[in-house]
């Protein structure tokens, strides 16, 4: 059955940069505020923009993503006509590879493309967190003769160099790009959100696919070729909240946007709902000597401490006497007596032993390997901390590293 | 076995004592513990049990509860063989549309039970809660060769004003049931029906027939009551907890009973999970100002004020400095800034204004209906 446009959601990055968070699962199966995970904000940004044809493209441990995305009844897309589709690498008669880049893994798929008659293909990356009519999007494609539109987001120049930067004139028509510039010269960063005539898309593929120097990426190969051979590229400026939440940092400021009187993130809203799959657990109690505020707190949650500036996920159990500051808990967390959690990320089925310490300050002489935490503690899915555990803030603790803090005890 | 077992809901039960409650709903559909529904308890213990076809009749006010089943998709109903079945009244030459009791609506639905192809029914109303699974009683009712067995538990709290539905099963010692009292003055027996019961489906299409053409039109008093003596009947206790929607009184009682975690950990039973219509809201959130304690809050919740011994259903709003105190708040009830609240009953959407203060007592709660603005 034709279908005007079809989405391709690029889910097959490991997300090596949020560390032990992916070594068990790809990226877009993170958990994110309170009852999410990243790839429910493409997806529902999907369904509520009418797109009813996902393909989601996995390579990078995609157990917990497969099982996840089930046959997409949790947003509505268990279609007959369309609906949600893994699309692993696969083998042929001839061969079979990796997907060895974006554009790649695009390329390997071209019949399940070619099968629903696309007429426009939108590409996009789970690891953002954002709400965006696509249909908006599309409009304006179409409106434009477009070849290619490029979803742009306003950053500070100062910033501009860790980004894709689309240089555009005053009619949104990208006049160059720059992948990461050190000079940038303007602040227009890809979100990494494309539509693209399918028809012609597959065509630079094809010529892509046949350079054997190309890495077969979007933003390094086919943007720049496309763009070169003169074809009209536009920016789709887009001014609502968007942010990577590829590393551990902007994760954590992800969950904390959603917090405040007046969230810079605020998904309390009938209109554009984020759908999930929803727990059946009861609803969350908050016991006598429970004191919280300005938190999230979710169903299934027991509360018998304090929680303040805090996102706990369904299932989280905290016990008398804890205080949680400014950290994430992700779903099933048990956490002790006497415990003080500070600036952390707890995985998911952490145990926390009584009068445990996570984050606190480094004492005397200690130092801790914190590249991707900075000075946010990280405790990987499953882990269980003994009591009375010091953790200094920025250590991350799976089953290899727990060794390192509990031996002096 | 079980599995060669089908189900049967009555949700045809509207009592006046659940008053604003049941203006517009049927018992069946009536807010329970946070974000669940009456029936939701009863076709979680269904499906928990591996029973999967289920028939759900329909009587008055039965719009809301449609639209809370759906497909039953929920549930892992929306099979392609068996399944959930919404069985609603309807007009046909020998009946009229509108049921007397439980017997004619049973009979209406008769070509369903005669099409389901399990040799064993179990037969539930939706006003009495608890969770757990039907297999050991089943299991009981073919060793012991009963014609009927009944659920029941010891329930010593007896209140003449918040009787409803009340059946009292006297049993030898062997559990065989000699005689039963139906709504008594005074109550012989702490044993009470849990309104489920188990029997083959050909018992069951022999006894509707017979006393429908008799003109009998009440399951308990017609059948139940009146063969006593010549049907082989059988209790099987139930020990874990028990609520029964019969009056306001009981429901604000057996609500709070939910903020006990004894009492919430047998009803929201892990292994068997409380199965509901899910709504996409997103966690509840806590302002600056908020305090709260001992309360249930659902998600989709906004508090910024006071909250205590209060349950609170999805998407409730509490503005800063707002009290809420033994009270129950159902779906989007919002609370303005100041505003007191104590022992208070808010049916789904009521608002109420800044500043306003409403107090009831225990034995009175106020109950306010649905879409009431104070």
């Amino acid at each position: 059955m034709k279908k005007k446009i079809v989405a391709m959601l690029l889910a097959g990055g490991q997300g090596s940069r949020l560390g032990i968070l992916t070594s068990h699962m790809a990226k877009p199966a993170v958990p994110f505020g309170g009852k999410y995970r990243i790839i429910d904000f493409p997806l529902s940004n999907c369904v509520n923009s009418d797109i009813d044809t996902v393909g989601v493209l996995t390579q990078y441990r995609p157990l917990a993503l497969n099982a996840y995305l089930g046959t997409g009844q949790h947003w509505d897309l268990d279609r007959s006509s369309g609906g949600v589709f893994v699309l692993p690498p696969y083998m042929t008669e001839k061969d079979g590879r990796w997907y060895s880049g974006t554009a790649n893994a695009i390329w390997q798929n071209r019949e399940f493309l070619d099968q629903y008659d696309a007429e426009y293909v939108l590409i996009l990356s789970g690891d953002h967190i954002y709400k965006m009519d696509y249909h908006k999007m599309l409009n304006f494609h179409i409106e434009n003769n477009a070849a290619a539109t490029i979803a742009v987001f306003r950053v500070p120049l100062s910033e501009a160099h860790r980004f894709g930067i689309m240089n555009a004139d005053e009619n949104n028509n990208i006049t160059s790009f720059e992948e990461k510039p050190k000079n940038p010269k303007s602040g227009n960063a890809s979100m990494g959100i494309y539509i693209f005539n399918w028809k012609l898309l597959r065509k630079y593929m094809e010529m892509d696919d046949n350079d054997p120097n190309s890495e077969n990426d979007f933003g390094k190969n086919i943007i720049p070729s496309m763009l070169n051979a003169g074809e009209k590229m536009m920016a789709y400026p887009f001014d609502g909240y968007w942010k990577d939440v590829g590393t551990i940092t902007s994760l954590w400021e992800a969950n904390m946007d959603m917090l405040g009187t007046t969230p810079v993130l605020d998904l309390n809203d009938p209109a554009w709902r984020i759908y999930t799959h929803n727990l059946a657990l009861p609803p969350h109690y908050m016991d006598k000597t429970a004191k919280v505020s300005d938190s999230l707190v979710t169903e299934g949650c027991v509360v018998r401490g304090v929680v303040q500036h805090s996102v706990l996920f369904a299932g989280t159990h905290e016990d008398i006497n804890t205080e949680i500051l400014d950290s994430v808990v992700f779903p099933n967390a048990m956490i002790g007596k006497n415990c003080s959690v500070k600036k952390a990320i707890i995985g998911e089925n952490v145990v926390i032993g009584d009068g445990c310490t996570i984050g606190g300050p480094l004492r005397e002489g200690e130092t801790v390997d914190n590249r991707l935490t900075d000075d946010i503690t990280l405790l990987g899915n499953d882990v269980s901390i003994p009591a009375g555990t010091y953790i200094p803030q920025g250590a991350v603790v799976n089953a290899d590293t727990l060794h390192l803090f509990t031996k002096e005890a | 076995m079980i599995h060669d077992t089908f189900a049967l809901i009555y949700t045809g039960d509207t009592t006046p004592l659940l008053r604003e409650l049941t203006l517009s709903r049927s018992v069946a559909a009536v807010p329970f513990g946070g974000r669940y529904r009456c029936i939701d308890f009863v076709l979680s213990n269904i499906v928990n049990s591996g029973i999967d076809n289920v028939g759900v009749i329909m009587q008055k006010n039965y719009h809301s509860l449609m639209d809370h089943l759906g497909s039953g998709k929920e549930w892992d109903l929306n099979r392609k063989h068996d399944g959930m079945f919404i069985l609603p009244p309807f007009m046909t030459k020998d009946n009229a549309g509108v049921f007397r009791g439980d017997i004619d609506a049973i009979h209406a639905v008769m070509t369903y039970i005669r099409r389901s192809t399990q040799k064993y029914v179990l037969l539930t109303g939706s006003h009495t809660i608890f969770n757990t699974t039907f297999e050991d009683m089943l299991k009981k009712h073919v060793e012991t060769g009963a014609d009927i067995t009944i659920m029941y538990n010891i329930d010593p709290k007896f209140n003449p004003e918040d009787q409803n539905r009340d059946l009292r099963l006297i049993m030898r010692e062997d559990s065989r049931v000699t005689e039963m009292e139906w709504n008594p003055y005074r109550p012989r027996t702490n044993a009470r029906s849990c309104d489920a019961m188990i029997m083959e489906k050909k018992l069951l299409e022999y006894l509707i027939e017979e006393a429908y053409a008799r003109g009998d039109s009440d399951f308990t008093r017609d059948i139940l009551q009146r063969l006593c003596g010549t049907l082989k009947i059988y209790g099987w206790r139930y020990d874990g907890y028990v609520a029964r929607l019969d009056s306001i009184n009981t429901y604000y009682k057996c609500s709070m009973d939910m903020l006990n975690v004894n009492y919430a950990r047998d009803l929201y039973n892990h292994e068997h999970p409380v199965v509901t219509k899910v709504k996409d809201q997103v966690s509840a959130k806590y302002g600056p100002n908020s305090d709260v304690s001992n309360a249930m809050l659902a998600d989709g919740c906004v508090i910024d004020g006071a909250v205590s011994d209060s349950i609170l259903f999805r998407g409730v709003t509490v503005a800063e400095g707002a009290k809420v105190t033994n009270s129950i708040l159902l779906q989007g009830t919002t609370v303005g800034a100041g505003a007191v609240l104590d022992h208070v009953i808010c049916d789904k959407n009521c608002v109420i204004r800044p500043g306003r203060s409403l107090i009831g007592y225990e034995n009175f709660p106020i109950v306010l209906k649905k879409g009431a603005t104070v």
